[in-house]
């Protein structure tokens, strides 16, 4: 690890976050970048290592399913944060909420009169093959329409700056417990950057998430009992679902602690006995929340919820069926469904995509395996896709064989050159491709964007992949108002 | 509060407070071996014996010798008394409770965790014991000192404090009563030469020995030094207080009367029993100890029983008031 110079990092062609050419940071990252050049090689290693540290006197920690006794491990963090402008980020905010609200209107409409299916603007066929379309929710109208309470939704940048959807996560969405834990860390790492350089707060989002929960409950007289629904210690995503419990000051509760009465009311098991829960942010997939409902094995549901929550007696947070809308398939659609509900243009693009269901867009597909990004509609954690151009002859004649077999299962999309931003690794500072997860909130009166996101960053050169389970690491996200920025 | 948090609270405690004993047993029968050369075998024994884990010792080792039975004791995970097997099973207890839990007292348990590993890494190293158990015993007072100073009244430091004292009046039965058998005289004449010695470091293991000086002034002496740690009532780790706080923290929970009663029945011991008799009589003694375990086992099903209820028997629907709620929360 050397002194940093800004002249000799070149981000390669590549749009990058926060260096507009060599030695030419943009506008919102001068006072970051400044600092960073002003720092000694001892400077650089110290505020490393000090980060490291807190990282893991702090506990911050993800599970990876495959490490054995290992249940856990550090989660790996780049101290250089990632920037952007107030002014550009508030053109986000206002694509993803009427993105999200578009598509809470969407999955409504399917569980309900299915009017767009009717109006020809969404394809019967497709709906009847969604995996994620639970039969049964057909008929529920949980409060203000909203089935989407938490959506994760993951942007891209490309290499001439515009900023894309790549695809909305509207199941169980991790990872904003990543997001303010990259915060607490940069505060203990860099605390002389924050007096001066107008960085917008995070810190909030416990509270909002709390109050949307709240009023979510269906005894709206009385002060709502809360629960986080967690798998357990051995979910990927245990650490968050603790943190956010506790953030919050709610129950952190598991399957085995909730039982169904005969009144069709959910209560949870206390040292006085049982208790009533009003409002469960479940994070617990669909098919294993309630054996009777859905797979009968699952030992981490509660038996007879989906009848609690049926009868009104209990609010869940996300709504079991709202998967729907998350599909990779679904989402070629999210243009026309912003169009048919809201009658507007979406305000932030979709990454162009080719569905493999229509005739002429496979053909165009299946001649350009080498080019493109081939995905399965209902998979995560980047599992199941063909990278087209770092892929080999073989793996493109299976895919080309999977994709003819099950064309409604694939979706291709251009590869794009996602954006850079200077990142340190063992190997120096260098350029490091990146994505940015930022979180909305939705209930029946109000929706909130959290200030920037999780924004996780491959920390392998070159490497597209950010997904922690593979190797990504994370960077702290600052919305800088430059106007704000002072004493420097 | 949640049964299942209760119970992991309860059972942190219990781990913490089996860490911190096991470190200080550990460290005063070291210093009693320095002056006790040529002894060393029989008193390693006897700290496998205290533990209850002569089986798995057995299973691993071929001797108890020194280092064998420092390994065991303080770093072999295939124990869960170990100290690092109890400080494992501690954290993991808090790691499912972490939410209800102030932030601090989950790192400074991780960070004993983490120091005390590394300090342990592979085998033994004799000259870094000190240092190692010094870690442990600190980072347990500051653990106990922090549920103290930064958790509220509440279910939760309830049942930190419940599962404290009981793992307490259990290993300080244990103690006694293994100490005991090798130190009674079997025969009026039959005089150990050391005996002073080591009822010294009897009292030293629970860290009484000033506290004993204070209240006593006499040589150090058998019969006074059973009758200190099973019935002194300002010491912190005699078994008679600590059972009267056991109860009195009991008292505070809901649907207490069952494991108030399984406490008054141990407490019950303590004033039938006469130490000067017990002085006499090591098997006795032994026996008396027995009926302190067996009433100790019986206090903790009791408690399971009541607050961490099983599937099959659903505690009744309460209403709780507001206040109470929030409290819990």
């Amino acid at each position: 690890m050397s002194q940093i110079d800004w002249n000799q990092y070149d981000p390669n062609a590549f749009y990058d976050e926060l260096i507009a050419a060599p030695g030419r940071p943009r506008p919102a990252a001068e006072a970051l970048c400044r600092y960073l050049a002003s720092l000694g090689e001892q400077d650089i290693k110290g505020l490393k290592e000090a980060a490291e540290v807190a990282i893991q006197v702090m506990g911050i920690t993800f599970t990876v399913y495959s490490d054995g006794d290992m249940i856990d491990r550090a989660w790996p963090f780049d101290i250089i944060p990632r920037v952007i402008p107030l002014n550009e980020w508030r053109t986000v905010e206002a694509g993803l909420k009427q993105r999200v609200q578009a598509l809470n209107m969407f999955i409504d409409d399917l569980y309900n009169e299915q009017k767009i299916v009717k109006d020809g603007v969404f394809p019967a066929e497709l709906l009847a093959k969604s995996v994620n379309f639970r039969p049964q929710c057909v008929g529920i109208h949980p409060p203000g329409g909203i089935w989407a309470h938490i959506c994760g939704s993951d942007l891209v940048r490309d290499k001439d700056g515009t900023i894309y959807v790549l695809e909305d996560n509207l199941r169980i969405p991790s990872g904003v417990s990543y997001m303010l834990e990259n915060r607490n860390v940069t505060k203990r790492v860099l605390p002389d950057l924050f007096q001066t350089s107008g960085i917008l707060p995070v810190d909030d989002y416990a509270d909002q998430l709390h109050e949307m929960l709240v009023s979510m409950s269906p005894r709206q007289a009385e002060e709502p009992n809360i629960v986080i629904l967690t798998p357990g210690i051995y979910n990927s995503a245990y650490y968050e679902h603790s943190y956010l419990a506790q953030q919050m000051g709610v129950e952190l509760v598991e399957g085995s602690d909730l039982i169904v009465g005969t009144d069709s009311c959910v209560y949870m098991r206390t040292i006085d006995g049982l208790v009533r829960v009003d409002v469960i942010y479940r994070r617990v997939d669909d098919m294993f929340i309630d054996p009777k409902a859905f797979n009968p094995d699952s030992v981490l549901g509660v038996p007879g919820l989906m009848e609690a929550w049926r009868a009104g007696n209990v609010a869940l947070c996300n709504a079991p069926g709202a998967g729907v809308a998350d599909d990779k398939v679904v989402y070629a659609y999210v243009p026309k469904i912003i169009k048919y509900y809201l009658d507007a243009d979406p305000i932030i693009p979709n990454v162009p995509s080719y569905l493999c269901m229509h005739d002429d867009e496979r053909e165009y597909v299946l001649a350009n395996l080498d080019k493109l990004v081939v995905k399965p509609a209902n998979e995560s954690g980047g599992y199941g896709m063909l990278v087209g151009p770092h892929s080999t002859p073989e793996k493109r004649a299976e895919f080309a064989e999977l994709i003819k077999n099950d064309p409604r299962n694939y979706m291709a999309q251009p590869t794009l050159s996602l954006s850079v931003a200077p990142t340190l690794t063992d190997e120096g500072l260098g350029p490091r491709h990146l994505d940015l997860r930022p979180f909305i909130l939705s209930s029946a009166n109000n929706t909130y964007v959290t200030t920037g996101g999780l924004t996780r960053v491959a920390l392998v050169k070159g490497s597209l992949v950010v997904n922690s389970s593979q190797g990504g690491g994370s960077k702290d996200t600052w919305i800088v108002d430059t106007d704000a920025m002072g004493g420097n | 509060m949640l049964s299942r948090v209760a119970e992991n609270l309860y059972w942190m405690a219990r781990y913490i407070e089996r860490t911190e004993d096991t470190a200080r047993l550990i460290r005063v029968t070291r210093f009693l071996m320095l002056d006790f050369p040529g002894t060393t075998t029989l008193s390693w024994s006897s700290l496998i014996n205290i533990t209850g884990a002569d089986e798995l010792f057995n299973e691993h080792y071929d001797e108890r010798n020194a280092q064998n039975v420092l390994t065991f004791l303080c770093a072999d995970r295939r124990y869960g008394g170990s100290i690092m097997g109890s400080l494992a099973a501690a954290r993991e207890n808090l790691r499912t409770t972490r939410d209800v839990m102030p932030r601090e007292v989950w790192e400074e348990i991780n960070g004993i965790y983490l120091h005390g590993s590394k300090l342990l890494s592979g085998t033994i190293d004799v000259r870094k014991m000190d240092e190692f158990l010094h870690t442990v015993i600190r980072g347990c007072q500051a653990l106990t000192g922090m549920l103290d100073g930064t958790l509220s009244e509440s279910p939760a430091r309830t049942f930190c404090a419940v599962g404290g004292y009981l793992e307490r009046v259990d290993m300080t039965s244990r103690i006694l009563d293994v100490r005991s058998a090798n130190l009674l005289p079997r025969t009026a004449d039959d005089l150990k030469p050391f005996e002073q010695l080591q009822w010294m470091s009897v009292l030293k293991s629970l860290t009484a020995y000033q506290m004993y000086r204070q209240q006593v002034r006499t040589r150090v002496r058998g019969k006074d030094a059973i009758r200190f740690i099973l019935l002194d009532e300002t010491f912190p780790r005699a078994i008679k207080r600590c059972l009267k706080r056991l109860n009195g923290k009991l008292a505070t929970l809901p649907r207490s009367q069952d494991a108030c009663t399984a406490v008054s029945t141990v407490q019950a011991l303590l004033t039938r029993e006469n130490p000067e008799e017990l002085y006499g009589a090591p098997d006795q003694l032994h026996q008396f100890l027995d009926e302190l375990q067996l009433g100790v086992i019986n206090v903790h099903e009791t408690i399971r029983k009541t607050w961490f209820g099983g599937v099959d028997s659903p505690a009744p629907v309460v209403d709780m008031p507001t206040t109470q709620q929030a409290q819990d929360a």
